[in-house]
């Protein structure tokens, strides 16, 4: 597979701190890469390195196959956790300066400015200063300025911090159209609903180690335990079909709704076959909810990050 | 690269002189001087006006022509009154006292019974002067007595001064060192006060894209080396501007003033006031009788050339090594108020300097303290300056000294430059410590 980025072994220090240990990422062409972890774990260091803020100490990076030169930074943009902007600029002077420091001509830049202004609707904030604005709106200027010298990688870091849901759900919008357009994007975060909707791709990272990375899918896969989610319809004594149920199966859990002949349970089956539980079912009820529990992002990580805290 | 230097440059300029402050404080200032300096010579105008006036009742024959009207007293003779007369008189009509010369046989016995009343204690100034004439009447009294004709005594009493001159045998004069090192020191002085106030901008300046978090999304388009030298050269830049239009309208406004106003600035400079620019230059060699004329003749020989290029060289040097200092503290901390501990250490030099040009070399411009001071790195921008009125060479500074100054201020400048460089650098991603001088050496090594 093509790669838009590839890390090998890259460690870096600060002092007696150790802020990246040996960490190796492939991060494939167009697709939104979810660079997760817990505050502190490392993620900045790493995005830092990346845009060539500070330098690792050993190891290797390639983008698009070349080892990162500073020739790159046009090829990156950035969106800092910690971000904002001249508050006494006026919004289009500002965004004007940021976009030729990314190297883009002055009428280049206009025209690219105009076009992001409208589309976001906010073309006549040009004039105002950034101290006249909102959080949110400052926020979608700078948006604006991260993704206007279209770069063909983006990082992201906590990019939805400082919006409301709105402006959130527009910016979502349009990190998934870039990436349609072709954009690899790497989306670091330690929120993780939002990982699920967008990312393709995730790597763990948790005190300065990579401890998990690949698909989303496929690591879902992997961290699947075959509970399953079951609902009966029964018309006869639910409580004797449950307790024939548990001699049989592995009930986790279960729960009789005797109004609406309901009865609910969550079972682990021994190996990945639903036959013989559904045989037994279909012989005296109704199914209505058959369905494998798959583990959110949120629960993978916090498992992984707590046995690897509970392995040393 | 170069043109995202250009880029910083740009901003950080009209960053700068569009800040109302800042534009405030440029036309302010002028105005400020120039009605500062208004009012100080109107004021003195005024004290200089202000004679007091003296009532005079003079029984003796002695006095009558030597009390003649001065720039501090002038006289009012009273006739045919008595000493009660005379007092409640002059305390009617509100002057300043009374002088009671009795009348008496010889000068000696006048003087000794003669008295001043007045209704406080006599300014200083007042009695001198009268004890003056009193002390030259009993002289010449004396002299007289001794055989001596007041035109022997008026040839006796013409003053007297040494002639100079330098070993190569062209004339010198009294306090001509001291003119030397007053423009000297005008340059010194210049070039602190320039690195106080657009050091603390550049200081300021960082600060400023830390607290508002724009720091993280710039330096990931530049270098932050290309930051900091853009943001020193703006600052620096915001303050030539500022710098001359202040020259120009100061200028301007005194010209115009003493035009509206009629003021004598020589009388400022006269009571010991040493004034900057060229106006005061004119008016004081406004009279040019022969000592005028060799003093105007010394300072035209000072070598401005010389002068104006070493200016340059130590003002650009001096200021850089300042600002990336200031530059890496603003980058140290998050707000201003942390930034005193640091500060004090760097003004330190600064004053030194000054101090030890203003005490130091005054008097010995090549003594051995003027020298290492002007040798060392951090002060000799300022100390250097104010010994080079002199000139390079003979009688003036040794050009070993010049070049080895010169030469250990660019050693200094790109060592104490890639040393803020680097606190810069990490400084300006550090948020919410309050660094110690511990942890900035910590920075050093990163």
């Amino acid at each position: 597979m093509d790669h838009i980025l590839v890390a090998k072994n890259v460690t870096k220090t600060y002092g007696d701190y150790t802020a990246l240990s040996n960490i190796s990422l492939q991060i494939p062409k167009n697709c939104i890469y979810g660079l997760l972890g817990p505050n502190g774990a490392g993620k900045t260091s790493f995005i830092r390195i990346i845009n060539q803020i500070t330098h690792q100490d050993s190891g290797e990076i390639f983008l698009n196959g070349e080892p990162l030169a500073p020739k790159h930074i046009a090829s990156i943009g950035y969106l800092p956790e910690e971000r904002g902007l001249y508050k006494s600029m006026k919004v289009g002077e500002q965004a004007l300066y940021l976009a030729q420091l990314k190297g883009l001509s002055k009428s280049e830049a206009k025209t690219r400015l105009k076009y992001w202004f409208d589309r976001l609707d906010i073309g006549d904030w040009w004039d105002k200063k950034i101290q006249e604005l909102s959080k949110g709106m400052a926020q979608k200027v700078q948006f604006i300025v991260t993704v206007l010298h279209e770069p063909k990688l983006l990082i992201f870091d906590e990019p939805f911090s400082g919006f409301d849901p709105i402006n959130a759900n527009i910016i979502k919008d349009e990190i998934l159209q870039l990436k349609e357009n072709g954009t690899s994007i790497i989306f670091s975060t330690h929120r993780m609903e939002s990982v699920e909707e967008l990312c393709e791709y995730i790597a763990l990272i948790h005190k300065s180690e990579k401890i998990l990375d690949g698909k989303l899918s496929d690591i879902k896969k992997a961290y699947k335990n075959n509970i399953f989610n079951v609902g009966l319809h029964v018309d006869r004594d639910a409580e004797a079909l449950m307790n024939a149920l548990k001699d049989k199966f592995n009930i986790l859990s279960s729960e009789i709704d005797a109004e609406d002949n309901q009865l609910n349970f969550r079972v682990q089956l021994p190996t990945h076959k639903t036959g013989d539980i559904l045989m037994e079912l279909s012989k005296g009820a109704n199914i209505n909810r058959f369905e494998e529990t798959i583990p959110s992002a949120n629960d993978i990580f916090i498992q992984t990050v707590n046995k690897k805290d509970n392995g040393k | 690269m170069a043109s995202k230097l250009g880029l910083i440059i740009k901003r950080e300029y009209l960053a700068k002189v569009r800040n109302r402050s800042f534009i405030v404080m440029t036309i302010l200032s002028p105005l400020l001087l120039v009605g500062m300096t208004v009012l100080i010579a109107y004021l003195a105008k005024v004290n200089d006006n202000e004679a007091r006036v003296i009532t005079v009742l003079d029984d003796s024959a002695f006095f009558y022509q030597t009390l003649k009207p001065s720039k501090n007293i002038s006289y009012v003779h009273f006739e045919d009154l008595t000493l009660e007369q005379a007092k409640d008189s002059t305390t009617a009509l509100e002057y300043y006292g009374l002088l009671y010369i009795p009348n008496g046989e010889t000068v000696e016995k006048v003087a000794n019974e003669s008295y001043l009343f007045t209704k406080e204690n006599p300014n200083t100034a007042v009695t001198q002067e009268l004890e003056g004439v009193f002390q030259k009447q009993l002289r010449q009294d004396r002299l007289q007595k001794l055989g001596v004709t007041s035109d022997q005594f008026s040839s006796v009493e013409e003053p007297f001064e040494i002639n100079l001159s330098t070993f190569s045998g062209e004339k010198s004069m009294k306090g001509i060192n001291e003119i030397k090192a007053i423009i000297g020191g005008g340059f010194g002085y210049a070039i602190m006060m320039f690195i106080i106030i657009y050091g603390g901008f550049v200081m300021r300046s960082v600060i400023e894209e830390k607290t508002s978090r724009i720091i993280e999304v710039i330096i990931s388009s530049v270098k932050p080396f290309q930051l900091m030298l853009g943001k020193i050269i703006g600052n620096s830049l915001a303050g030539i501007t500022q710098f001359s239009i202040w020259i120009v309208s100061a200028s301007a406004l005194l010209l115009v003033a003493v035009m509206i106003f009629g003021i004598d600035l020589s009388a400022l400079s006269a009571d010991g006031q040493v004034q900057a620019g060229p106006m005061t230059g004119v008016s004081q060699f406004g009279a040019m009788d022969g000592k005028m004329m060799m003093y105007a003749k010394e300072v035209y020989d000072i070598p401005w050339g010389l002068l104006i290029v070493s200016f340059f060289i130590y003002f650009v040097l001096g200021y850089l090594i300042y600002s990336s200092i200031y530059a890496a503290i603003g980058a140290a901390v998050d707000n201003e108020t942390d930034t005193q501990q640091f500060i004090f250490p760097i003004i330190l030099p600064l004053m030194l300097a000054i101090y030890v040009g203003f005490f130091s070399v005054f008097s010995n411009p090549h003594g051995p303290i003027a020298v290492g001071f002007s040798l060392f790195p951090l002060t000799s921008p300022i100390v250097m300056l104010m010994r080079l009125p002199g000139g390079i060479g003979e009688g003036g500074v040794p050009l070993w000294q010049f070049l080895l100054s010169v030469f250990l201020l660019i050693i200094t400048f790109f060592g104490i430059v890639s040393l803020a460089a680097k606190i810069y650098r990490t400084g300006i991603l550090m948020y919410g410590k309050k660094p110690t001088y511990k942890e900035l050496i910590k920075w050093l090594r990163y």
